[in-house]
């Protein structure tokens, strides 16, 4: 195991921001710790970076406890959500500035420094200031700078948080191949469901200062161990006993079905490639939402005003909705 | 609809760019002739006046008062004492202001409302104060009247706040991201500030430094209780200036003046240098 959590907690005052968390993250892989902004994902990390001190419990990374080591001995690199960048340094002498610390020969520095704004593809950057970069690109060289002293777990705190959503989506898909590239153990802070899906091979939901669930993404989407991890990994609605993923429902729009329940469509919006059906369902309280395909829904000619009736798809994820579970 | 926005700031934009003489929209233009009238009356035309003055006796009598053996030791005092001065300023004014951002104890506002007082106090007055604790009647029997010391002590007094409410601000503004980031890189909170904290400083700390050091050199105040006056010993430029003055050679005052002014700007401009070539070399 890379990073090995034991007992962490952490208090702020009042306020519980971590409760007893124990978890391990094997070498080499990218996860992601995901939750809701003030859940505490960003302490845990801050914690394991030492940049925060923790209240009981220990952190040990690649065996060695480091619970009471400063940030400078625990070999770690640190992006931050708005880069942290050192401004009065040109691109190239940030990526060096840890070798510098470390009096590494200048040659070496230099060769290194060299490969790594390749690899972030900011070679012809290497002397600008960070003043004349875009976020995407002073990421890039945050990321950069963090590699250079080959840290034995990368931690990125919503790495991507300042950038606007396509650059977003880019360095998403960048951040997996390049982590495919150096396979360097990586944890990254995300309250974006569909960033932790897409680019971690292991996912932590925290909330509330707990541990919801651990798991691959297939598995939390699947199998989410509670109403909350079910919720905060994409949208939920109830159809008769159960709750369920809007686009796991069947609608058809003539009976028959064994266990269909009739309904009125009361509201019909499309959005981009898909249709999302508001239905009433006849004694239900709260109307269900279904999600079709463009082509799916054109071709079944549902609007507002038909008559449908629904029922689960075969091998939908559902839970059993509880008295107290609320939409 | 993508096409119109993308269309109206081309032509809207080279319309409202001024075609005047300086390129300068009418009303831009009104309050540019402002400043400069106000500049001009108060500041430039006097300080032609005096540059004139010193040049009216011609360069022979202008060289002369300057290296009459009197007050170049007065020159020499000044300009020596306030660079010393600026030096103590520098550092102290530095950490005074990290203390009043960084640490928090109990009085702390307290505090930051009294470095304000030299700035408030007429500066005879901070003679004054400093004459009731180091006079010839200290409590604490220290006398400093008549030295090159008290005049180094009164300068320091009067002098304190410049570079302590210059560099606060900087500091207050900078990101503890920042710092946390050279941390988890693995260097020391002394290698932190130096190559990362104090490259964002200087150029506050070198503004501050050269308000101090101009208000140094000019001080006259505090400086007549203080320093005595005794020639070649603890006799400043501004009281020299006096004495000239006293004595009806306004040719020698303005001549005094004149080289005031020189060192003034001299200072100013190198520790403008300084603090661009520190701020990027980090």
């Amino acid at each position: 195991m890379s990073i090995e959590v034991r007992g962490v907690g952490k208090r702020y005052g009042d306020f519980v921001a971590l409760d007893d968390i124990n978890v391990s993250l094997p070498t080499g892989q990218l996860t992601a710790l995901l939750g809701p902004s003030g859940g505490g994902k960003s302490t845990l990390l801050r914690i394991i970076a030492g940049l925060e001190s923790t209240d009981g419990g220990s952190v040990e990374i690649e065996g060695t406890d480091a619970t009471k080591l400063p940030p400078q001995k625990r070999n770690v690199g640190f992006v931050f959500q708005h880069y942290a960048v050192f401004k009065h340094m040109t691109v190239a002498k940030n990526v060096a500035f840890g070798l510098e610390i470390r009096k590494r020969p200048k040659a070496e520095v230099k060769a290194k420094v060299a490969e790594l704004l390749e690899l972030v593809h900011l070679s012809q950057f290497a002397h600008r200031l960070p003043s004349q970069l875009s976020g995407g690109q002073r990421q890039r060289l945050a990321l950069a700078r963090a590699l250079a002293v080959e840290p034995s777990v990368l931690l990125l705190d919503e790495p991507f948080g300042a950038l606007d959503a396509k650059v977003r989506k880019e360095l998403r898909d960048w951040l997996r191949r390049l982590h495919d590239e150096v396979h360097v153990t990586t944890v990254f802070v995300t309250h974006d469901q569909e960033e932790a899906l897409e680019v971690a091979d292991e996912i932590v939901v925290i909330n509330e200062g707990r541990i919801e669930q651990i798991g691959t993404p297939d598995q939390l989407y699947d199998e989410p161990a509670n109403d909350f991890v079910m919720s905060f990994l994409g949208e939920v609605t109830r159809l008769g006993g159960v709750r369920l993923r809007p686009h796991d429902i069947d609608l058809s729009t003539t009976p028959g079905a064994p266990e269909s329940h009739a309904g009125v469509v009361v509201r019909s919006l499309r959005v981009g490639f898909e249709v999302r059906l508001t239905v009433e369902v006849e004694g239900h309280a709260e109307p269900t939402l279904v999600v079709l395909s463009r082509t799916h829904a054109r071709a079944l000619d549902v609007d507002a005003g038909s008559r449908v009736w629904l029922r689960p798809t075969t091998g939908a994820t559902a839970v059993p909705v509880l008295d107290v579970a609320t939409a | 609809m993508t096409e119109t926005l993308a269309a109206t700031p081309g032509p809207a934009r080279t319309t409202s760019r001024p075609s005047g003489l300086f390129g300068l929209t009418p009303t831009s233009g009104i309050g540019l002739g402002l400043a400069l009238v106000w500049f001009s009356v108060l500041v430039l035309i006097p300080l032609a006046a005096v540059v004139g003055a010193a040049a009216a006796g011609g360069w022979g009598s202008f060289w002369n008062t300057l290296t009459d053996a009197q007050t170049f030791a007065a020159l020499r005092l000044t300009v020596l004492e306030a660079a010393g001065v600026t030096v103590v300023n520098a550092v102290i004014g530095t950490v005074v202001a990290w203390v009043l951002v960084r640490d928090h104890f109990f009085g702390k506002r307290v505090l930051d409302v009294v470095i304000d007082i030299p700035f408030a106090l007429p500066t005879i007055v901070a003679g004054l104060v400093l004459l009731s604790l180091y006079g010839p009647e200290s409590p604490v029997g220290i006398n400093i009247v008549n030295t090159r010391q008290g005049i180094f002590l009164a300068l320091l007094f009067v002098t304190l706040p410049f570079v302590v409410r210059t560099v606060q601000p900087v500091l207050l503004e900078l990101d503890a991201d920042v710092e946390e980031a050279a941390a988890s890189l693995g260097a020391s909170r002394l290698t932190t500030f130096r190559r990362i904290i104090l490259p964002s400083l200087v150029p506050a700390i070198a503004a501050g430094s050269s308000l101090g050091f101009a208000r140094a050199i000019s001080e006259f105040g505090s400086l007549v209780l203080i320093s005595g006056n005794t020639p070649y010993q603890t006799e400043v430029a501004s009281l020299k200036i006096l004495k000239f003055i006293e004595g009806d050679n306004q040719a020698g005052a303005a001549a005094v003046a004149v080289l005031l002014l020189l060192v003034a700007v001299v200072t100013i401009v190198v520790l403008d240098l300084i603090s661009r070539r520190v701020a990027r070399r980090g």
